[in-house]
């Protein structure tokens, strides 16, 4: 055993690329025989991913899902955040910047929309859940705009680990359940095409949830919503700490 | 040959990111600023160069054309390695900040869009 997980190791993004392919033909064979049809197949590999992810960490403690496991720790890399931007960046191939040009103003105003609305909901549940602090307020705010903006956020205004890891876990509810519910959701809210792609990924921010949530949806959208989601978490970092905190401060 | 493809994707990919972490170190932040968006729009201009169009047909653009086909897996891969244990056991205000945020853009989607096609 020790020698398999070590061999394993050593060949960790070869052990990867097996790994996924299988979840991918079961995931495909799901959506094909159970769910006939109605389920697209990326959709139900994603939340695999997700469902492996969540029993792996019960298992291991760990954070990096079924990366944790010496065996399966090609998956970090594979899913890194290297080749997640390396592929996205693949999928701007083919796409016109007419397309691009059509969202104009609003697919650029949707970002700084996106992170002030999060902001918002995030305060509001703050308080009603009787934080009165504003450092910590803004802390939740910030995680309910990207798990990244939340902890930079926190740590910058200074509030305890605890509001911090309370923060993390609010972006990661918003990762995951965008990734799962977009599908879901896609047709009513009108995801099917370039505009309202660019649109909803400005609003969105969480670049994983978007792009996971879009490639479970029609995975031609995808670089239209990786384009304005790349720029959200960079927006809320400098705005959360910044301008949206003295205005949560004064409100208060 | 398809490894030109695969290089020009990954200068592409490294220029912007390093482009975006300039921009988040020049506002003073420890996060990339829209490297992605750079990337995929110095890809786009480079593939379509007056006159010499990269199509996903030629050698150079299949090396492109693998990686935009193994976006989903590498999605699903980042999948299986996020900390879905932490997002469930985070607790109820965590839980609620998270799918309220969520259901609120969701709601604004359509509202945008509509502004963004209107003449």
């Amino acid at each position: 055993m020790e020698q398999i997980v070590e061999f394993a190791g050593t060949n960790g993004l070869l052990v990867a690329f097996v790994f996924v392919g299988a979840i991918m033909v079961v995931a495909y064979w799901l959506s094909r025989h159970v769910a006939r049809g109605t389920v697209h197949g990326s959709a139900i590999a994603i939340a695999l991913g997700l469902l492996l992810a969540f029993w792996a960490g019960a298992d291991t403690g760990g954070k990096n899902g079924v990366a944790d496991y010496p065996l399966l720790a090609g998956i970090g890399v594979l899913g890194g955040n290297m080749f997640r931007d390396f592929a996205i960046v693949a999928t701007a191939f083919g796409v016109r910047m007419e397309d691009l040009r059509k969202a104009g103003l609003v697919g650029a105003l949707s970002v700084p929309i996106g992170v002030i609305l999060s902001f918002a909901v995030g305060a509001a549940v703050a308080l009603a859940f009787g934080l009165t602090d504003p450092a910590e307020i803004t802390t939740i705010g910030a995680g309910a705009a990207t798990y990244i903006v939340g902890p930079v956020t926190g740590a910058s205004l200074g509030v305890s680990s605890r509001i911090i890891s309370l923060s993390i876990a609010a972006g990661l509810v918003k990762a995951v359940l965008v990734m799962v519910a977009t599908p879901l959701v896609a047709r009513r809210i009108g995801l099917d095409n370039p505009v309202s792609a660019m649109v909803y990924g400005g609003l969105m921010g969480t670049t994983s949830g978007v792009t996971g949530g879009l490639a479970a949806t029609d995975p031609k959208l995808v670089p239209y919503g990786a384009m304005t989601s790349t720029f959200y978490t960079g927006l809320g970092c400098l705005l959360g700490p910044s301008l949206i905190y003295l205005v949560i401060r004064s409100v208060l | 040959m398809p490894i030109l493809g695969v290089a020009l994707l990954a200068a592409c990919t490294l220029a912007g990111l390093f482009v975006g972490d300039l921009l988040g170190a020049a506002l003073g932040l420890e996060a990339n600023v829209g490297g992605v968006g750079v990337a995929m729009l110095l890809l786009i201009a480079l593939t379509n160069l007056p006159g010499r169009r990269l199509g996903p047909e030629t050698p150079t653009g299949s090396g492109v054309q693998f990686w935009s086909m193994m976006y989903i897996p590498i999605i699903v891969a980042m999948a299986a390695r996020q900390n879905v244990f932490a997002a469930v056991s985070g607790g109820v205000m965590a839980a609620v900040a998270g799918v309220l945020a969520v259901l609120a853009a969701f709601a604004l989607v359509p509202v945008l869009s509509s502004w963004a096609q209107r003449p």
